[in-house]
């Protein structure tokens, strides 16, 4: 999947044009593809245009489990736990990487190099236990298996 | 097996127009006439070798996108022509990467587990014209010439007791091809609809095929349509595609694989409705399926099927595409709406029922993408032909997402009326590794489990629901000996606790107390001097189960307790066991586990320490090894990688 070029939030602003409030959540969503997190700034801007408090939009936007409020590591590690991973011992997968990366889930590590994001379920069930790093899809994961792939990221591949 | 076998002609009016839509695509199509044209874009002949790999989010996670690039440098490398072609989900995910292969005159061959390492020797016996046994799935039938000494894809055991309906183009077609689907009668539902019957008719032959709805509720389709208020202003049609079920993939794999057929049913039901609008929320966890639905729809407006005047009609309408951000409860519907309109999503009490007020104060009819994705077949062929399928009151069919402990996990459509045994013994392949079965989940978190006891049930609405399970949106999460049912019932209500809305108390304060029992009787509780101590059990777990079902303000306070009453009800025994000996049968609980090595097996191979992750083994070659029990993460590694037993699990 190709990534899209960096929009700031004016310039994502201005393709909702008379926005309202049913357009908030689509631009939280943009904002966040662009820069990888929502700030306060960015928040306190689009409250602006569409004339709603930077408390409402907080309200809402930390409703939701995707929104994030600090900087993601260069490799994002999002960690299924649905039914089907979690019968296939996807904890334990959890729990390694937590002990391997020294952070835990919703963190990032010190470097900026790795964050961890537990989802519900990605849908892969079928290749259960399921890890996705920057959209990339690992499957039928071991800890040994995940350890030896944050190894080949961590020396660059 | 694949599709329906009913032929039934079409309306001359719907004849027409529908050779209207397809003449223009065969005029583009390289052939020596249109009747070769069609057959060549309905894949019955192919001009050239012709690879299809099935590309959807399993198959990507499996490998697939290796695999394609194998076969492209092949063709590169030897010179060949030859086209390869991206499909959906055909279902079988355990056997990804799956590759078919089809060669001008002769029938497609389908290919399991075909990574890229594979691909090169596999092309080379094919091209000589040999089928090799190894990898096989089967050959397609058609009007090719087959194989000789090749099974049928549709004989193998996955696929043998499928009604695919809802999955006929899954793994089969392009899903980025509106042509293909049109191609294959596509289009055809929509267009009986609009030029042969008005939206009251339509909703009466949707009553009358008895289809029920299939995000897990269970309401008959049409008559909720019949509910929309009759109203002049502006009425929507909104698709649920948000399937927050963990375990539950059918809706990706359907919108993924063939979103026109969606795309269809969503128009048909708009139509039936009076909405000029429609939206489809869909879970931002499926950006593959998102990428498909835009191209969908993006094709259906350029084609005019789409838009003003959809198909040249005074009908009307306009798709837009919402995306989920990482709410279970938005797939209720009216924490969905509040979602699309921009605020928390956070439920509220109807009535007003949203065929009434529903999304921003107007009539609003909501359906599943699998209750949509029948549709069109419905009108096309007719509710007769529906009701041939199924039990009494559950007509048709239903795709469940098989997962866990089976050897062949994926996604399955069977007519309702079938026994919960055969998918999971017959088409699943039976418990892997030679365990034992000890119970299946259906329905997720808001559903019940089906014990060894209940395997012969037949599935339909009413059957789940006399045992304490339910249909639900098909998710079925196999578990064997080695699973612990009341650490899975405390896995859905840490779930259902960190998804619940906040806003009524039963359900935000219910299920914290639930969990924080449930977690007591997986973790035992320990005062700080490490000894045992006593705290509320099964009798209290019962009792806020009873009292959060009653006085919760949503489905998902309501069914929260449902995972633990249906555990409790057939595995008190489990319950008991970790309340009053503190010991896990399975071996799951892992704070109820102690891993140890006898000093008088080990013979020192190292084997352990260099299998555990977290470096908790230490010892020298040839002398005992000894593990750390503050570092020690139960992660089982030096257990399975032991020869001799040595590693001891309490």
């Amino acid at each position: 999947m190709t990534t899209p070029a960096k929009l700031s939030v004016e310039e994502i602003l201005a393709k909702h044009p008379n926005a309202q409030r049913d357009h908030l959540i689509p631009i939280l969503q943009e904002v966040q593809q662009a820069q990888g997190y929502l700030s306060e700034e960015a928040i306190i801007k689009i409250g602006e245009a569409l004339k709603l408090s930077a408390n409402k939009i907080f309200g809402v936007a930390t409703f939701y489990n995707q929104f994030r409020f600090t900087p993601i590591g260069k490799f994002h590690i999002m960690l299924c736990r649905g039914t089907a991973c979690h019968v296939k011992e996807s904890q334990t997968i959890l729990t390694a990487l937590e002990e391997l990366l020294q952070i835990k889930d919703g963190q990032t590590t010190s470097d900026g190099l790795f964050s961890i994001e537990t989802v519900a379920c990605m849908g892969a069930c079928g290749l259960a236990p399921v890890v996705s790093i920057n959209g990339e899809f690992y499957a039928q994961l071991t800890p040994s298996k995940l350890s030896a792939i944050i190894k080949k990221l961590r020396e660059g591949k | 097996m694949f599709g329906s076998t009913a032929t039934k002609p079409l309306a001359k009016e719907v004849e027409q127009a529908w050779q209207q839509l397809i003449k223009p695509i065969l005029g583009q199509v390289k052939a020596k006439d249109e009747a070769q044209a069609l057959a060549y874009l309905q894949r019955q002949e192919v001009p050239v070798p012709t690879f299809f790999v099935g590309a959807g989010t399993c198959g990507l996670a499996a490998g697939a996108d290796q695999t394609i690039l194998a076969i492209k440098n092949y063709l590169k490398e030897h010179n060949l022509q030859g086209e390869v072609v991206e499909v959906g989900c055909i279902g079988m995910c355990s056997a990804e990467p799956i590759m078919d292969i089809q060669l001008p005159g002769k029938a497609r061959v389908s290919f399991q587990k075909m990574t890229a390492d594979k691909v090169p020797a596999l092309i080379d016996k094919v091209l000589a014209g040999a089928i090799p046994s190894e990898n096989l799935i089967g050959q397609f039938k058609g009007p090719q010439t087959p194989w000789p000494n090749v099974g049928y894809f549709d004989e193998h055991p996955f696929f043998k007791d499928q009604t695919r309906w809802v999955l006929v183009n899954c793994g089969v077609t392009n899903p980025t091809s509106i042509e293909e689907y049109l191609a294959r009668g596509g289009y055809q539902g929509l267009l009986t609809a609009l030029l042969t019957m008005t939206p009251a008719q339509v909703c009466d032959e949707v009553e009358a095929s008895g289809l029920r709805g299939r995000g897990g509720a269970g309401f008959p389709t049409g008559r909720k349509w019949k509910l929309v208020k009759q109203d002049d202003g502006q009425k929507y049609m909104i698709c649920n595609a948000d399937e927050g079920d963990p375990g539950a993939f059918m809706d990706r794999a359907v919108i993924e694989s063939d979103p026109h057929r969606m795309l269809e049913g969503l128009m048909i039901a708009a139509y039936a409705i009076g909405a000029t609008k429609a939206y489809v929320y869909i879970r931002a966890e499926y950006p593959l399926a998102i990428v498909h639905l835009k191209q969908a729809i993006a094709q259906a407006q350029e084609m005019g099927i789409l838009g003003e005047h959809v198909c040249g009609t005074k009908f009307h309408l306009d798709i837009i595409i919402k995306m989920g951000a990482g709410a279970f409860v938005c797939g209720e519907e009216t924490a969905l709406m509040h979602s699309i309109e921009g605020k928390r999503g956070m439920p509220r009490p109807r009535p007003p029922y949203p065929a009434v007020a529903g999304l921003f104060g107007r009539p609003t009819a909501i359906n599943n993408v699998e209750t949509l994705a029948n549709i069109a077949n419905i009108i096309r062929y007719g509710a007769k032909w529906f009701t041939q399928v199924g039990t009494e009151k559950s007509k048709g069919t239903k795709v469940f997402a098989l997962s866990g402990r089976v050897c062949r996990t994926g996604l399955v459509e069977i007519p309702m009326g079938m026994s919960i045994r055969n998918i999971i013994e017959n088409i699943g392949g039976g418990i892997e590794n030679g365990k034992q079965f000890k119970a299946v989940q259906f329905g997720g978190p808001s559903g019940g489990c089906i014990s060894a006891a209940n395997l012969d049930l037949a599935i339909d609405y009413e059957s789940l629901k006399s045992v304490g399970a339910m249909v639900g949106s098909g998710g079925m999460v196999v578990m064997d000996e080695t699973t612990c049912m009341v650490d899975i019932a405390r896995f859905f209500m840490d779930f259902i606790q960190k998804e619940s809305c906040g806003k009524c108390t039963p359900c935000r304060e219910g299920t914290r107390s639930m969990l924080t029992i449930l977690t007591n009787i997986c973790h035992g509780l320990k005062d700080d001097k490490g000894r045992d101590l006593p705290f509320e059990g099964l009798d209290h777990l019962e009792r806020l189960g009873k009292a959060i079902k009653d006085a919760s303000l949503c489905g998902l306070g309501q069914s929260a307790s449902n995972p633990v009453l249906s555990t409790l009800r057939w595995f008190r025994e489990e319950y008991e066991s970790h309340i009053k000996q503190r010991k896990c049968p399975a071996h799951a609980c892992t704070s109820l586990l102690t891993f140890s090595i006898d000093p008088h097996k080990c013979v020192g191979c190292g084997v352990c320490k260099k299998a555990c992750p977290v470096q908790a083994i230490t010892g020298d070659l040839k002398k005992p090894h000894v593990i750390d029990p503050l570092k020690c993460i139960r992660c089982r590694a030096c257990y399975n990688h032991c020869k001799i037993k040595a590693v001891k699990m309490d």
